[in-house]
């Protein structure tokens, strides 16, 4: 299905996730240092990264953050603990999502399905709001006449805003509307991915003009 | 009745005092009033008989069978022996001469026999006065030196007011120094009580201190008294106390950063476990029967290994007070939902929440609470299993019912606490403390309450 990155320590979790991955079709690279895998990322050209966050040398949160500086490839992060700050590092450094080992191979098979799912492109529906242009045929976003990057599930995030704008959208629905969760709604995948958006599109992210955060609900998308 | 030490000491002190005060004063009062009467009494009974002695009218030579005297002698016998305000009664045979108001009914009955022979004297209250009542008889002196009777008898009433007098100012200073020396007893008592029980109070509230878990509370020893030696004792339990909890506390700290230690450890081969394990639990499906059963038989131990893992590093994590609340508004509703449905109990589960309930809480740790208590209720109860949760005033009620065959009355109180297990059960025994200390983070209560049938877990939260 996909190339996958994989960079796990352990060689017992490597190969057993390499077998599991495999096993549901996906191509799996792995590598059991983020040195090795940073420097074959670009020849490797994988879809997505699997990365544990407890690496010898540089760890998880700092290979993600690497990924990103050249890349928008969608990265999972690994992690020991739900409620470690790790993920909350994760996330801002901009990991797409992640889930915590013990992993059933079924759990993490659903999320790198949901994280590549492509975004249904309209045809040709183009919407611009200020120095804003979203297109929605050709999934591509630009301010100001320059491109933003953004990650598939930043895009999908900002297209699923900007299909209801002038709507508060809470969290909850956002989650599976954009990460196909169904599992305990955890909002801070949320709220880390709108920080994102916002330093791409927001002159100033501490006071946005697109996306408005309404305190214990959720997020509007109203453009100026 | 409650006495305090207090009060004891200061009775016993003052009992001690005004007794001892007392018996001083009662023995030199008796003392001065024995020596003032004795010699009122030598001198009046010698006058009496110096002047008995000295008597030459014919009263003094009488013979018995005799005429009786004439009253002018008696008058003057009388008045001769009249002491100052006294009074004095003659008799003589069956003859009477009283002295003004007084006769011989004012003699006392055993003067009045006795005084036939010889002189005695007797203290007696007449008329309201104490008098020395003197009673002689009259004798005669024959020429060849024997004395006789003559049988005239003289009772001679000395009346006793000065030494009355003598004694009342006795009395009264004696009376005076007792009130004094009961006020000084008094207030010695009270002092000394004060100085004894200021260090046993203080004992007391250092020994509550003690109690509440402050290990470190010393007293200040004064002195080399019983109470010095107390205090010293009692510091040196504490620092025993207080050594011996630090160890202890040390010891508890290893064991319980060696429980996370391992179960962190555990989770790396469990992770590579879990990765195959489904895989493994497709081929099962191809093997024969044996095989099968041996690899279903190790599938679901490493599922119970994991759910034994994840609640060890659960439990450590509020043990080390690593536990952190990020409290945010959350649909309850939905919170239970998803709770249910990841886990695929919807089915199984009767769900009555208003859909508009939010409130303030940690969604991961509400859904952990449900997930344990509802787990709880599927496993070891009956259906139908109710999840109720409604608004009460001050925060929000959660309500897990299952009617099952219920919980014995003596395990109720028992549920909360780790590794319990209900008769049979093939769960870790810590998804309920876990609940609890979820619940508990939240400064919420949860408690268990025997239905019928069935059992019925209500959960509090506090808050908006």
């Amino acid at each position: 299905m996909a190339g996958i990155l994989l960079v796990e320590d352990d060689p017992s979790v490597r190969t057993g996730l390499e077998l599991a991955l495999s096993r549901q079709g996906h191509t799996v690279t792995s590598y059991d240092n983020g040195e090795d895998a940073l420097a074959h990322i670009r020849s490797r050209r994988p879809e997505i990264a699997v990365l544990d966050v407890m690496l010898p040398g540089i760890d998880g949160v700092e290979v993600c953050r690497r990924i990103r500086r050249m890349d928008q490839l969608p990265v999972i992060l690994l992690t020991a603990r739900g409620d470690d700050l790790d993920v909350v590092v994760g996330l801002e450094a901009g990991a797409d999502d992640y889930v915590v080992k013990p992993v059933e191979p079924r759990v993490l098979d659903a999320r790198i399905r949901a994280v590549l799912r492509r975004v249904e492109s309209a045809a040709s529906d183009r919407v611009t709001f200020g120095d804003l242009v979203v297109d929605r045929g050709a999934l591509k976003v630009s301010l100001a006449g320059r491109e933003i990057h953004l990650t598939p599930t930043e895009l999908r995030l900002l297209l699923e805003l900007v299909r209801h704008p002038g709507q508060v959208l809470n969290r909850r629905y956002l989650l599976r509307a954009v990460w196909d969760h169904t599992h305990v709604a955890d909002s801070r995948l949320v709220d880390a991915c709108v920080q994102r958006i916002r330093a791409k599109i927001e002159k100033v992210p501490a006071e946005p003009e697109f996306i408005h955060t309404v305190r214990g609900f959720g997020y509007r998308f109203s453009p100026p | 009745m409650h006495t305090g030490l207090r009060g004891r000491l200061v009775i016993a002190f003052t009992l001690i005092a005004v007794s001892a005060s007392a018996l001083v004063a009662v023995i030199g009062y008796e003392l001065v009033k024995r020596r003032v009467i004795d010699r009122t009494e030598q001198v009046a009974v010698g006058d009496v008989r110096d002047i008995i002695e000295g008597i030459k009218v014919p009263v003094g030579a009488r013979w018995p069978g005799d005429g009786p005297p004439a009253d002018t002698q008696i008058a003057a016998l009388q008045r001769s022996l009249r002491a100052r305000n006294g009074r004095v009664v003659v008799r003589y045979e069956n003859y009477v001469y009283p002295d003004g108001d007084f006769g011989m009914g004012d003699v006392p009955a055993d003067l009045v026999t006795a005084s036939a022979r010889k002189t005695m004297t007797a203290r007696r209250a007449v008329q309201g006065r104490m008098w020395l009542v003197i009673a002689t008889p009259v004798w005669r002196i024959e020429p060849i030196g024997i004395a006789r009777p003559t049988g005239m008898s003289v009772f001679a009433f000395v009346p006793l007011t000065e030494e009355e007098r003598l004694l009342d100012d006795l009395r009264r200073p004696l009376a005076a120094a007792g009130a004094v020396m009961l006020v000084i007893a008094l207030a010695v008592a009270l002092v000394s009580a004060r100085r004894v029980l200021l260090p046993v109070r203080r004992l007391g509230s250092a020994a509550r201190a003690l109690g509440a878990g402050r290990l470190n509370t010393r007293l200040p020893v004064h002195g080399q008294d019983e109470l010095a030696q107390l205090t010293a004792t009692f510091n040196d339990t504490a620092a025993a106390l207080e050594h011996s909890v630090s160890e202890l506390r040390s010891l508890e700290a290893m064991s319980r950063r060696f429980v996370a230690d391992v179960s962190h450890e555990l989770r790396t081969p469990l992770t590579a476990m879990t990765a195959v394990a489904d895989m493994l639990s497709e081929e099962a499906d191809r093997l024969p029967t044996e095989p099968a059963a041996a690899v279903r038989l190790v599938l679901r131990e490493i599922k119970r290994l994991r759910t034994l893992v994840e609640q060890l590093i659960e439990t450590s994590r509020f043990d080390s007070g690593t536990a952190t609340l990020n409290t945010e508004s959350v649909g309850v509703a939905d919170v239970i939902d998803d709770c249910l449905e990841i886990r695929g109990w919807s089915d199984r589960v009767e769900v009555d929440v208003p859909r508009a309930l939010a409130f303030s809480a940690d969604p991961r740790r509400l859904d952990v609470i449900l997930a344990n208590l509802v787990g709880n209720a599927l496993r070891h109860g009956a259906p139908p299993v109710v999840v109720t949760a409604r608004r009460v005033p001050g925060g929000l009620e959660v309500k897990v019912r299952d009617h099952g065959p219920g919980i014995p009355p003596a395990d109720l109180p028992h549920v909360f606490n780790r590794f319990y297990k209900a008769s049979g059960g093939d769960g870790s025994g810590l998804g309920l403390s876990i609940a609890r200390a979820n619940v508990e983070l939240h400064g919420g209560t949860v408690s268990a309450r025997a239905q019928d049938p069935g059992v019925l877990f209500t959960v509090w939260l506090p808050g908006r």
